[in-house]
C-alpha cells in the first residue's frame, strides 16, 4: 500500500548574542557551573526580566532570511510548568503573537525545488541543565538559563527523512550565514524535535503523530525518522495505530524508545508576561536589518557559478557553509586560479575536515597559507604530491607552507645537472628495467621514474626525470 | 522632647542644625521598639547593630560638613517582601523562612544611597495576600489604637510601626490597597504611586501588573520627601516609566482654590459605615470652604472591580509563586520520592491557606478552556474600569472618597470569611486596576479609631494629590491624638 510520510519540525537555536535574553550575564558556552548567573537568570524573588534588544534584532534577522512576515506588534508570554531546571516555574516565551510568521525555506530535492513552509519563529529563554550524578542525585547548572533562543516551527511539509535532512542543512546554513547562531548540535545550540506520522494514501488513514526528542545530530534525526516511518507502517499494516507519545533515539540499540506517553495535552496556562510590555516593531528598523542581511547561500551559489566559472556541484558544496565560502574567496584573493582552489578545498581539505569532524574555521592555517601552497605548486617548486604532504603538515603543525618546505627540504629538484646524476645512478642500479624498456615494455619507464622519485624522496621534478631517463636510454 | 513623635522633616532639621545625632535618633527608635514591639508585632526582623553602625557613619559625614539628602540618618522600616542584601526576607511565609537575598531592591538601594537607616523588616500577610496581616506565617500585628484590632494589610507591620512611633517612616507595597487600607486603619499617611513610577525590582511579585511600592509617613510633607527618594526610572524594571524626575516637595502648597474634586457616588453607598462617611464629608467641607469645587460623579464599573481583581491578581500570583519549589532556596521538605513529590510537599507545607487558595483560583482562571471566560474577560473589564477613571479625570483634578468602608475590624472577625475580608479593599482596588495613584490621610476618628480620607489622582498626578492632602492637613480642625498602645 502506498504510504506518505508527514514530517514537521520544531527547531530551537541559541542566538549568538553576547548577553542573555533578560540580563547582562554572558552567554558563553562552558565556564564553571553557575558562574554566568545573576538574580534575574536565577529567577530570584523580586528580580525582573528586561528584554535584550539584540535578541529581537536577531529574531527579525532570522525571520527575514526565512521569508517571514515580521509582526508589527508582539509580546512575551509565560509558559507555566514545573521543572527543576526552570528557575521561575515558567518560561518566558511567545504564544499567540510570535515575532515572525508565515515564512518558507526552499530545498533542492531530486524532483526539483520544494518549499517548506515555516509557521512561525518566536524568541524565548533557554532553561538550565540538570546534571545527574552517579549516586542518583541531581545537580543543576544555570549557566544556560536565560540564553536566548529562537524556536522555528515548520508546517508538516516534509515527506521523507531525506527532505527533513535537506531542510535542516539548509536551515543551519542560513542561520550560520546570517550569524545569529553557530548551530553546534553537540553544544546544544541547535536542537531539533520531530513530529512524524504516515498516511495511507488509498484509505486516507493516518497514524497518530509521534514526537521525537533528544536528537543530538542530523544523522540521529534521520535514523530516528527512518525507524519511525517503518514502525508506523508496520503498525498500520497490522491494523493497529501508534500512540500519542514522545520517543527518543537510542544510538546503541538503533531504535526509538518511549520517553513518555501523552495522555492529554499539557496545559501550560499561557498568559501575557506582565513584567515586559507589549512591543511595537518599528518598520524602519526592520528595513535597516533587511539591508544589512548578508548574501544568502542560494544567491552566493549562483554568483560563484557565474563569477568563478565553477560547476554547480562545486558551488553548492563551497557555499554550504559561510565559513567555507569565505575561505574560498579569501584564497582567490591571493591565488586566482579558482578551479585549482576549488579542487583543493573540495578534495584533500574537505576530506580532512570530514575525517576530523571539524569546520574550516577550526583549522590553524589561513586562506593565504593555502594560496601560498598552490603558488609553490604552480611555480613548479614542489610537485602536486609533495603539495599534499605539505598540506598535511599545515593541518598538523599549523606552519605556513614556505616554512614547511624549507624546513623539510622539499623544494623540487628541477636542476638538470643535479637530477642527471641521480638518474644515471638509478639507471646503473636497474639494468634489467633499462633492458625491458628498450624491449618495448613501457611499464619499465614508470618504474624507473618511481625509483628516481624514491631516491629524491619525491623532490624530483617528475616531468624532468621522465625526460632525462628517456634521453639516457636512447 | 520625644524623638519618636517627630516627623522626617523635623528630625532632618535637627540633624542639620547639629541638635541631635543620627545615632541618638536610631537608638531612641530602638528603645521605642523594645518598649512596644511585644504588644504590636510590627517586625519580622530587626537590624539594630547594622543600623547603629550606619547611623555613626552618617554622623561622621554630617560632622565633616557633607551636604546630605532629606533622609540621611533617618530610620526606616521595610516591608518584608522587599529584598534586602544580606538581611533575611521572608515575605511572611514559611517557605522563605531562611531566605537571605544576595541583592538589594532598587528602592532599598535608593534609600541606602540617601543615607536612610534600615532598622528592620516589617510583618505582612503572606506574600502580601490579605487585608489584616493575620495571614503572616510568623505573627499577627496589632493595631496600635486598639490591640484587639487588626492594623489592616497586607502592609500592616509598616503601618503599625509608623503609627506607634517605632519608625518615622516605612515602605509598604500595594496590589489592591495594601498601603492605603492599613494607613487608614492606623491613622497614618500612605501613598500608592502610579504604576511604573517606583521600580518594582526587588519587590517579591504578587501580581506584577498591579504591584507598586509606596511609603507610610506621619504627615504629607514626609510623604513627599519619601516619594522623592524612591521614584525614578530603573532600567532593571521594564514597566518603570522613563520620564523626568519630579520634586514632590513642590506640591506642598496650601491652596486648593479652583481645584475640581469628584465624589464617585459608588464610593459613598450604603455599604460604607455612616460614621466613616461623616468624617469624610467633614473633610470635603474643609476643602470646599477653601475654594475647591465638589461634584458627584459616577464610576459605573465599580461593582465589578473586586471580582475582576480576584481573577487577575490570583492568576498572576499563581505564576509568580511557582518559583518557590524548594529546589534553589527557601525551605524544602526532607522526605520525598520524586521531583514532583518534592514540589508538591514543599509547596503544600510551605504556603499558608490564603496563598494556596489564591494559587488555586489563579491556576483555574488561566487553565485552557477557562482562560477566555475568566482571565481574558477580567482584562476587558479592567479596561472599562480604567476608562471610568479617564472620563472623570477629563473634568476633575482629583477623586475623593473614604479609604475603607469601616474603621479597623477586630482580629479574627473576618479571618474565616475570605469574601468579607476581600470587601475591605472595595474602595481601593480600582486604583490598582487602573494603574493610577491614590493616597490615604487621616481625617478624624470614629469611636476612637482613625478614619482615612482617600484622594485619587490620574496617572503621574501625585503632585495634585499631595497638594490636596497637604492643604487639608494644614487646615483640618480635628484634634490629633497619639495611640496609647494598650495603656
Amino acid at each position: 500500500m502506498p504510504y506518505k510520510t508527514i514530517i514537521g519540525l520544531e527547531i530551537h537555536s541559541e542566538l549568538l548574542t553576547d548577553s542573555k535574553i533578560f540580563c547582562d550575564c554572558s552567554t558563553e558556552f562552558g565556564g564553571d557551573v553557575n558562574t554566568h548567573t545573576c538574580p534575574v537568570c536565577l529567577g530570584l524573588p523580586g528580580a525582573l526580566p528586561v528584554l535584550n534588544k539584540k535578541v529581537v534584532e536577531y529574531g527579525i534577522k532570522a525571520g527575514l532570511a526565512f521569508n517571514c512576515e515580521i509582526s508589527e506588534r508582539t509580546k512575551m508570554d509565560r509558559k507555566n510548568y514545573f521543572y527543576p531546571d526552570l528557575v521561575k516555574g515558567y518560561q518566558i516565551s511567545q504564544y499567540d503573537m510570535p515575532l515572525c510568521q508565515n515564512g518558507y525555506v526552499e530545498i533542492e530535492t531530486e524532483d526539483g525545488v520544494k518549499k517548506i513552509r515555516l509557521r512561525r519563529i518566536h524568541i524565548e529563554e533557554d532553561t538550565g541543565k540538570s546534571i545527574h550524578s552517579e549516586d542518583g542525585g541531581s545537580l543543576l547548572d544555570y549557566n544556560r538559563s536565560g540564553v536566548p533562543l529562537i524556536e522555528i516551527v515548520t508546517e508538516p511539509d516534509m515527506n521523507s527523512p531525506e527532505e527533513a535532512k535537506l531542510f535542516l542543512e539548509k536551515l543551519k546554513s542560513i542561520l550560520q550565514y546570517i550569524e545569529v547562531s553557530d548551530c553546534k548540535m553537540e553544544e546544544g545550540s541547535l536542537r531539533c524535535d520531530v513530529n512524524i506520522n504516515i498516511v495511507d494514501e488509498e484509505t486516507g488513514k493516518r497514524s497518530t503523530i509521534t514526537e521525537l526528542k533528544n536528537l543530538n545530530s542530523f544523522k540521529a534525526a534521520v535514523k530516528a525518522m527512518e525507524y519511525e516511518e517503518e514502525r508506523h507502517k508496520k503498525l498500520l499494516e497490522e491494523g493497529k495505530d501508534t500512540r500519542r507519545e514522545t520517543r527518543r533515539w537510542d544510538e546503541l540499540k538503533n531504535e526509538t524508545i518511549v520517553m513518555r506517553v501523552k495522555e492529554e495535552v499539557s496545559d501550560y496556562r499561557y498568559f501575557p508576561e506582565p513584567d515586559i510590555v507589549e512591543m511595537e516593531i518599528d518598520r524602519e528598523w526592520v528595513e535597516e536589518i533587511r539591508k544589512e542581511l548578508p548574501e544568502l547561500p542560494h544567491v552566493k551559489k549562483e554568483r560563484f557559478i557565474e563569477q568563478y566559472d565553477l560547476p554547480e556541484y562545486d558551488a553548492e558544496v563551497l557555499t554550504s557553509s559561510k565559513a567555507l565560502a569565505d575561505f574560498f574567496e579569501e584564497t582567490i584573493r591571493y591565488f586566482d586560479d579558482s578551479k585549482q582552489v576549488s579542487n583543493w578545498i573540495m578534495g584533500d581539505i574537505s576530506r580532512r575536515l570530514n575525517m576530523e569532524n571539524i569546520g574550516i574555521e577550526d583549522v590553524s592555517f589561513t586562506a593565504k597559507d593555502l594560496a601560498d601552497l598552490l603558488k609553490l605548486i604552480d611555480e613548479g617548486k614542489i610537485s602536486n604530491k609533495i603539495g599534499k604532504k605539505v598540506l598535511r603538515a599545515m593541518f598538523e603543525e599549523g606552519k605556513d607552507p614556505n616554512t614547511i618546505v624549507k624546513e623539510k627540504g622539499l623544494i623540487q629538484i628541477s636542476d638538470e645537472g643535479e637530477l642527471k646524476k641521480i638518474v644515471d645512478k638509478v639507471l646503473s642500479e636497474n639494468q634489467q628495467s633499462v633492458e625491458d624498456y628498450k624491449n618495448g615494455k613501457d611499464r619499465a619507464l614508470g618504474f624507473l621514474v618511481g625509483q628516481v622519485m624514491k631516491a629524491t624522496r619525491g623532490k624530483a621534478n617528475p616531468q624532468l626525470a621522465n625526460k632525462l631517463i628517456r634521453e639516457s636510454i636512447q | 522632647m520625644d524623638i519618636t513623635k517627630l516627623t522626617i522633616h523635623e528630625l532632618r532639621d535637627m540633624l542639620r542644625k547639629g541638635e541631635i545625632s543620627s545615632e541618638e535618633i536610631v537608638k531612641a527608635y530602638f528603645d521605642r521598639i523594645e518598649e512596644t514591639e511585644a504588644k504590636l508585632n510590627s517586625f519580622i526582623s530587626l537590624n539594630k547593630e547594622e543600623a547603629i553602625k550606619s547611623a555613626r557613619e552618617i554622623d561622621k559625614r554630617l560632622k565633616n560638613g557633607e551636604k546630605l539628602g532629606d533622609l540621611a540618618g533617618i530610620p526606616v522600616a521595610i516591608k518584608d517582601n522587599i529584598v534586602t542584601e544580606g538581611v533575611k526576607t521572608t515575605c511572611g511565609s514559611k517557605i522563605l523562612e531562611n531566605f537571605v537575598p544576595p541583592y538589594d531592591a532598587t528602592v532599598v538601594k535608593k534609600l541606602k544611597d540617601e543615607g536612610a537607616i534600615i532598622v528592620g523588616k516589617t510583618n505582612l500577610d503572606e506574600f502580601a495576600m490579605g487585608s489584616s496581616t493575620e495571614n503572616s506565617a510568623y505573627k499577627t500585628t496589632k493595631n496600635p489604637w486598639d490591640l484587639e484590632r487588626v492594623p489592616g494589610g497586607s502592609s500592616g507591620g509598616s503601618a503599625s510601626a509608623v503609627a506607634a512611633g517605632q519608625v518615622p517612616f516605612a515602605l509598604g507595597s500595594e496590589t489592591g490597597g495594601s498601603v492605603r487600607q492599613p494607613a487608614s486603619f492606623c491613622g497614618v499617611v500612605g501613598l500608592k504611586p502610579t504604576y511604573g513610577l517606583v521600580s518594582r525590582y526587588g519587590l517579591v511579585a504578587f501580581a506584577s501588573s498591579l504591584d507598586q511600592i509606596g511609603p507610610f509617613t506621619k504627615d504629607v510633607e514626609d510623604c513627599a520627601i519619601a516619594l522623592n527618594s524612591i521614584t525614578g526610572y530603573d532600567s532593571k524594571d521594564s514597566t518603570s516609566i522613563n520620564r523626568e524626575k519630579i520634586d514632590y516637595k513642590e506640591a506642598l502648597v496650601n491652596d486648593v482654590k479652583g481645584l475640581k474634586i469628584a465624589l464617585p457616588k459608588e464610593y459613598f453607598d450604603d455599604s460604607i459605615d455612616a460614621e466613616v462617611k461623616n468624617k469624610v464629608y467633614e473633610a470635603i467641607k474643609v476643602l470646599e470652604d477653601l475654594g475647591a469645587t465638589v461634584e458627584e460623579v459616577s464610576l459605573p464599573h465599580t461593582e465589578y472591580a473586586l471580582a475582576t481583581y480576584y481573577i487577575i491578581a490570583p492568576s498572576e500570583a499563581s505564576s509568580n509563586l511557582a518559583r518557590f519549589d524548594g529546589v534553589r532556596y527557601g525551605n524544602r521538605v526532607k522526605d520525598y520520592d520524586s521531583v514532583e513529590d518534592l514540589f508538591v510537599k514543599t509547596r503544600s507545607q510551605g504556603f499558608g491557606e490564603e496563598v494556596k487558595r489564591r494559587i488555586m483560583v489563579g491556576t483555574y482562571a488561566l487553565s485552557s478552556g477557562y482562560y477566555d471566560e475568566y482571565y481574558r474577560k477580567a482584562q476587558r473589564v479592567r479596561t472599562l474600569i480604567k476608562q471610568d477613571f479617564e472620563k472623570v479625570f477629563e473634568n476633575y483634578d482629583v477623586i475623593i472618597s473614604p479609604t475603607t468602608p469601616t474603621t479597623a475590624f477586630k482580629i479574627g472577625e473576618k479571618a474565616t470569611d475570605p469574601v468579607s475580608m476581600y470587601l475591605s479593599d472595595i474602595l481601593t482596588v480600582s486604583v490598582n486596576m487602573a494603574g493610577i495613584c491614590g493616597m490615604s490621610i487621616p481625617c478624624g476618628y470614629a469611636n476612637d479609631l482613625p478614619v482615612g480620607l482617600q484622594i485619587i489622582g490620574n496617572a503621574f498626578e501625585e503632585k495634585k494629590v499631595l497638594r490636596v492632602a497637604y492643604t487639608y492637613e494644614q487646615n483640618s480642625n480635628f484634634e490629633r491624638k497619639q495611640p496609647k498602645i494598650g495603656e
